[in-house]
């Protein structure tokens, strides 16, 4: 379903690759997780897969189309394939949780008709259902994933992308997040790529795991566990900022991507 | 559906952005309203044109007994009115028509012209001179005629009035350039406020944009709610100059629409809707220009 062949990446500010001649492929149903420190490449991994980002060398395949040769006015097409789920939720906090699912599909253009029966299927699925009507502030983080995973599910995606999803939630919660992401890749075969931090789901889930660090692929096991990071003794650092990881650290204003700030 | 959803977001754009639509629709009203200006001056001057040329006459005075004229020696005699009948004759057809008007006739019209004022009383016959008031097939060839009468026996002056009314058309004519001119300059502000309006509006909506294009909304679906919001506003503007120009035809002009005469050479309300397809489409043509222009440059999709 998703195929790098000795995919190389390096943003333009940055000296070292980002992604490192990465080759590997998830299968079509696949659940896996992407594990690695801050600025390892997890984040990058995914923009390539729904073509946020061009790539430097290699090439990425989706659903067995090369991205480095669609053309740009079929991007669209390509990203309506993959349902995309963020840390930071990326919900429009003027809208109650139904017009947030729908938004996704009235945006498509998809009729009313479709629209109404969707909604309300999709959020009895990642379990809101009466919870229409609330706006997103008055949502627990939980709750507001789960509109965001309504949202990226809603259109019936054969590929649904995480990148740390459960990195601004508790563990319990975080758990149920990551049960509910399981269970869309069981009951539709949606392929479930999943970007973490997380080791205490990571072993939890035993599922795929593909490791990387600066760039580079150090273990991809079929059914593996986080490898905690060596030291316990001291509290990890805070990861340095990656310029070229866009994704990778929270980022105050995720929309600057999409519109070039005054110059 | 899908309508609706569209003119939804155009309107909360719109409400959103209040401020700035405002201003775009200003600017495009003043822009087009001068462009309307310079579009009327110049229309104006054709229908003068078409209506003064074929009315202009050249007039060629007889001397009377007390011209000063050089080549005037008493009054006109018949011989010589007869000699200059006979040449006008030869200049067929560029003379289309010949009006004589005698000493009689021309104090008759000047005391009909001049009924209501003191003038009257200071003049008599004899006083204005007789004359031949020459309709011209070209009104341009003014020279052939005069060079012809200038200084012939008899003759006092040769007058056209065509050099009167061309004063007024290079007047028009400066008008409709300074018009233009300035509406150019506007449209140019006009253009400006849309795209940074544009960008801003996309700055305010950048969430539901980030949104639309994780979904995969196609480039045409997140571009068409700006587009179309700025050609609503170009629109109105577009809109208001013609109310604009309605009025400041009404005023300069005046309704002369039950004045037969002046209603032939002057332009009225109607002008302004002859003109209207014109500043709309321009309106519309800028909107749409700008937009896609802005669009393109400030927001990837």
């Amino acid at each position: 379903m998703i195929r790098f062949e000795n995919v190389t990446k390096t943003y333009a500010r940055s000296q070292r690759p980002a992604l490192d001649d990465l080759s590997l492929e998830i299968e079509r149903g696949q659940f896996a997780f992407v594990v690695g420190p801050s600025g390892s490449g997890k984040s990058t991994l995914l923009r390539l897969v729904i073509r946020e980002e061009p790539t430097t060398s290699g090439s990425v395949l989706v659903a067995g189309h090369d991205l480095a040769m669609l053309p740009p006015r079929k991007v669209p097409r390509l990203r309506r394939q993959i349902g995309t789920v963020f840390q930071d939720f990326r919900l429009l906090p003027n809208k109650n949780v139904t017009q947030n699912v729908a938004f996704a599909l009235q945006v498509l253009g998809k009729p009313n008709r479709a629209i109404r029966m969707l909604v309300p299927e999709t959020l009895e699925l990642v379990g809101l259902e009466g919870k229409g009507k609330r706006m997103p502030h008055e949502l627990s983080g939980g709750e507001q994933q789960r509109v965001a995973i309504a949202r990226a599910v809603v259109n019936k995606p054969p590929i649904l992308l995480a990148d740390e999803p459960t990195g601004n939630l508790d563990p319990t919660t975080s758990l149920d997040i990551v049960r509910l992401l399981a269970d869309i890749n069981n009951q539709y075969g949606t392929t479930v790529v999943m970007a973490t931090h997380d080791n205490v789901i990571v072993d939890e889930m035993q599922r795929r795991v593909i490791e990387l660090d600066h760039g580079v692929l150090v273990r991809d096991e079929a059914q593996g566990s986080y490898i905690p990071a060596p030291s316990f003794d001291e509290p990890a650092p805070a990861p340095e900022p990656d310029e070229g990881d866009l994704w990778a650290d929270p980022n105050p204003d995720w929309t600057e991507d999409v519109v070039r700030g005054d110059d | 559906m899908r309508l609706r959803f569209l003119l939804g977001d155009v309107w909360v754009g719109l409400r959103r952005n209040m401020s700035m639509a405002i201003s775009v629709v200003l600017v495009t009203m003043i822009s087009l309203f001068l462009l309307g200006l310079g579009l009327l001056a110049q229309r104006q001057a054709d229908v003068m044109k078409g209506y003064w040329y074929d009315r202009v006459q050249v007039s060629i005075f007889m001397c009377t007994k007390d011209s000063r004229q050089p080549n005037c020696t008493g009054a006109v005699t018949e011989d010589q009115k007869e000699n200059i009948r006979s040449q006008l004759d030869q200049l067929r057809p560029l003379v289309k028509e010949v009006f004589y008007e005698s000493e009689q006739e021309a104090y008759d019209r000047f005391v009909e012209q001049f009924k209501d004022t003191p003038l009257v009383g200071n003049i008599s016959v004899g006083d204005i001179p007789q004359s031949f008031r020459v309709a011209l097939s070209d009104p341009s060839k003014y020279d052939v005629v005069a060079s012809t009468f200038e200084g012939a026996p008899g003759v006092a002056t040769v007058q056209d009035q065509k050099k009167v009314l061309d004063k007024l058309f290079s007047i028009l004519n400066k008008f409709t350039r300074y018009a233009v001119a300035l509406a150019i300059v506007m449209v140019a502000c006009a253009v400006l406020l849309m795209a940074t309006t544009i960008r801003q509006a996309a700055f305010s909506r950048r969430r539901e944009i980030g949104i639309m294009r994780l979904v995969g909304a196609s480039n045409m679906a997140i571009r068409l709610p700006f587009i179309a919001e700025t050609i609503i506003a170009a629109i109105v503007g577009a809109g208001l100059a013609l109310g604009l120009l309605v009025a400041a035809v009404r005023a300069l002009v005046g309704d002369n629409s039950r004045n037969v005469v002046l209603n032939q050479a002057t332009i009225g309300a109607a002008d302004v809707w002859h003109i209207a397809p014109i500043l709309g489409g321009m309106a519309v043509a800028l909107a749409i220009v700008t937009s896609t222009i802005t669009l393109w440059r400030y927001l990837r999709v």
